[in-house]
């Protein structure tokens, strides 16, 4: 697996830890005490480095390539999960996925950004920027969720949508506008969980829910730092700085009040396991869905105007 | 989300009240695009249209208010709400300083100017943002009022009007600023159930966050001609395909061809193409 720059002394313990496991086979020696010390050592260090994360870090382990994607997520948590397809009126987006199924015998609409784990995923998936179909492919299954009064589980992980030529031709911007404007009306529960990158317009034209929960190590932001940077600092490398004043981690978003709850990861992030990281999500659903199951309607789009009517710092002179 | 190239490429020159030209007694503007030089009294009879070319200045929104809507009818809403800067951002400088330099610059709180104002006596809810309070940037402010805006209209009847001009979300309020995207739309939404008329009028530019929310949603889309009206920059296009873009792209014409926009009107055919409009779909004096 794909290590990240802070975690390589962690990476070079372990292979020490390697190093001294073969010696101990092939040499008779007993290297027993020694091991287990490296190995106490190398989960201090795992602690000490995943409890002082830098917002860079964090960007980096919710941008990692083994990271858990939507379509295996899905798989993994919802029964009977079936992939269904197109906007039905351009195309199919591969960059964002749709399907259905069932959470404990309740029917459950799923949507989600879609990235790949290597470069020839990568290109198929467009590297999980959407084009205008992909919002409209959403918007379709949500109105399909609507129908048949199914809750709807998004799950967010897009650096944004896609800044293409083609996009802009076929309304990007009114694609995004359109699933903000008609996400606040729909009348089923809406879940949202962004499970790695939640960049810009781009993640929250699937992202107006009931509940919005963050990912222990995923980030959310109205520009990538990089982006921010490059216009606000004048200078791309100042990305880290950037990345720190945006106030993008998941104990932000959640002391601005945009996210409802933090999702706890395994140790050392969702791409060491992703079955464990299924199963945290799948417990934080089930539970949330239970509390919809006593609420009437129009209650729960009550809910969700207010909570996005709410948002916003200011102060008010006379 | 762009501001993007917006702020970081240079601007051609606004005709705001505040940088006029640097030529001998401000008596005289240079159109950006033709060079003409202009006469600015003429100019302002001309609406601020370059008699030349057709050029359409930027607009302050006292400027735009004058235009088109009934002489003194405006009266301004929730003019005192201020932003904060709830982050302590600091890019090459201070959010807090920026928006204290804005406020001088432009004597307004923030990028947006709300109220009621009559066209032809009939009352609508108008808001006007303003490019020359930092790039027309939505932040917390800029959602707030529009927020209010609406739902007014909703409440009274009244129609509403918007004319946008701005680079998009702000980003020195971070996720805050993304979220009054889904602020904005989420009122649209109340007003649509309540049959309220909502003109949406595209003026130049329009691009990222606000394109992406409630500058779309127009029960009617008008722009004004030559406004660049995006979702991605044009710079940050061009890096990501690596081609140049076609002449006119995500222009006011190109966005018309492309289905995304009812009309695109001449400032001078505004104030009668919205009253035609507005009282169609029931407008009432
Ligand atoms: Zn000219």
């Amino acid at each position: 697996m794909k290590s990240l720059e802070f975690e390589e002394p962690i990476v070079e313990l372990t292979e020490k830890i390697n190093q001294l496991r073969s010696l101990s086979g092939s040499e008779a020696l007993d290297l027993d005490s020694e091991i287990a010390k490296a190995e106490k050592k190398a989960d201090q260090l795992r602690k000490e480095i995943y409890t002082n994360l830098t917002p860079t870090q964090v960007i980096q382990i919710s941008r990692h390539p083994n990271r858990p994607d939507s379509l295996s997520l899905a798989n993994l948590i919802f029964e009977d999960f079936i992939e269904i397809h197109g906007d039905r009126q351009f195309g199919d987006d591969p960059s964002i996925i749709c399907g259905l199924g069932k959470l404990k015998g309740q029917s459950i609409a799923i949507i989600g950004h879609q990235k790949g784990h290597d470069t020839k995923e990568n290109i198929y998936r467009n590297f999980g920027m959407p084009n205008p179909e992909g919002y409209r492919k959403a918007l379709r299954v949500m109105y399909l969720a609507e129908k048949f009064n199914m809750p709807i589980i998004t799950f967010i992980d897009t650096p944004g949508a896609y800044p293409g030529l083609e996009a802009e031709e076929r309304g990007q911007a009114e694609a995004i506008a359109r699933n903000l404007r008609e996400m606040i009306s729909i009348r089923v529960p809406i879940i949202t969980i962004v499970i790695g990158e939640g960049g810009s317009g781009g993640a929250l034209g699937i992202g107006v829910a009931n509940k919005v929960f963050m990912m222990e190590y995923s980030i959310y932001s109205v520009i990538s730092p990089e982006g921010c940077a490059s216009i606000l600092f004048r200078d791309a490398k100042l990305a880290s700085k950037a990345a720190d004043n945006l106030k993008i981690t998941a104990k932000d978003i959640e002391g601005l009040g945009i996210a409802d709850g933090i999702i706890k990861e395994p140790f050392g992030g969702a791409h060491r396991d992703w079955k464990v990281t299924a199963e945290t999500i799948k417990k934080t659903i089930v539970k949330e869905l239970a509390a919809y199951k006593k609420r009437d309607t129009e209650q729960i789009v009550e809910e969700r105007y207010a909570k996005f009517r709410q948002m916003g710092q200011f102060i008010e002179g006379k | 989300m762009t501001i993007l190239n917006w702020l970081a490429k240079k601007q051609p020159p606004t005709r705001s009240k505040t940088e006029k030209l640097n030529i001998p007694g401000d008596v005289w503007s240079k159109c950006p695009t033709c060079s003409e030089v202009l006469f600015l009294k003429e100019l302002e009879k001309n609406l601020s249209v370059c008699p030349k070319c057709n050029y359409h200045f930027r607009l302050s929104p006292e400027d735009r208010i004058t235009y088109i809507f009934d002489k003194n009818s405006f009266e301004e809403t929730h003019a005192a709400i201020e932003g904060i800067d709830f982050l302590n951002f600091e890019d090459t400088e201070k959010y807090k300083d920026r928006l204290k330099k804005a406020q001088a610059k432009t004597n307004h709180k923030d990028a947006i100017v709300t109220g009621t104002a009559l066209l032809k006596k009939i009352p609508v809810n108008i808001g006007v943002m303003n490019f020359g309070f930092l790039g027309g940037s939505m932040g917390s402010v800029v959602g707030e009022k529009i927020t209010r805006l609406i739902e007014s209209g909703a409440e009274n009847k009244n129609p509403v009007i918007i004319f946008t001009s701005s680079g998009g979300a702000r980003m020195q309020e971070g996720i805050m600023s993304l979220m009054q995207m889904a602020k904005t739309s989420a009122a649209l939404y109340r007003l649509e159930q309540a049959k309220v008329p909502y003109i949406s009028v595209l003026c130049d530019p329009t691009t990222g966050g606000t394109s992406a929310s409630f500058a779309m949603l127009g029960d009617l889309n008008i722009a004004e001609p030559d406004a660049l009206i995006s979702f991605a920059g044009p710079r940050v296009i061009e890096q990501t395909i690596r081609q140049k873009l076609p002449k006119g792209f995500q222009r006011s014409e190109f966005l018309l061809k492309h289905g995304m926009l009812d009309l695109v009107v001449d400032r001078k055919a505004m104030r009668q193409t919205l009253y035609t409009c507005i009282s169609i779909l029931g407008g009432q004096p």
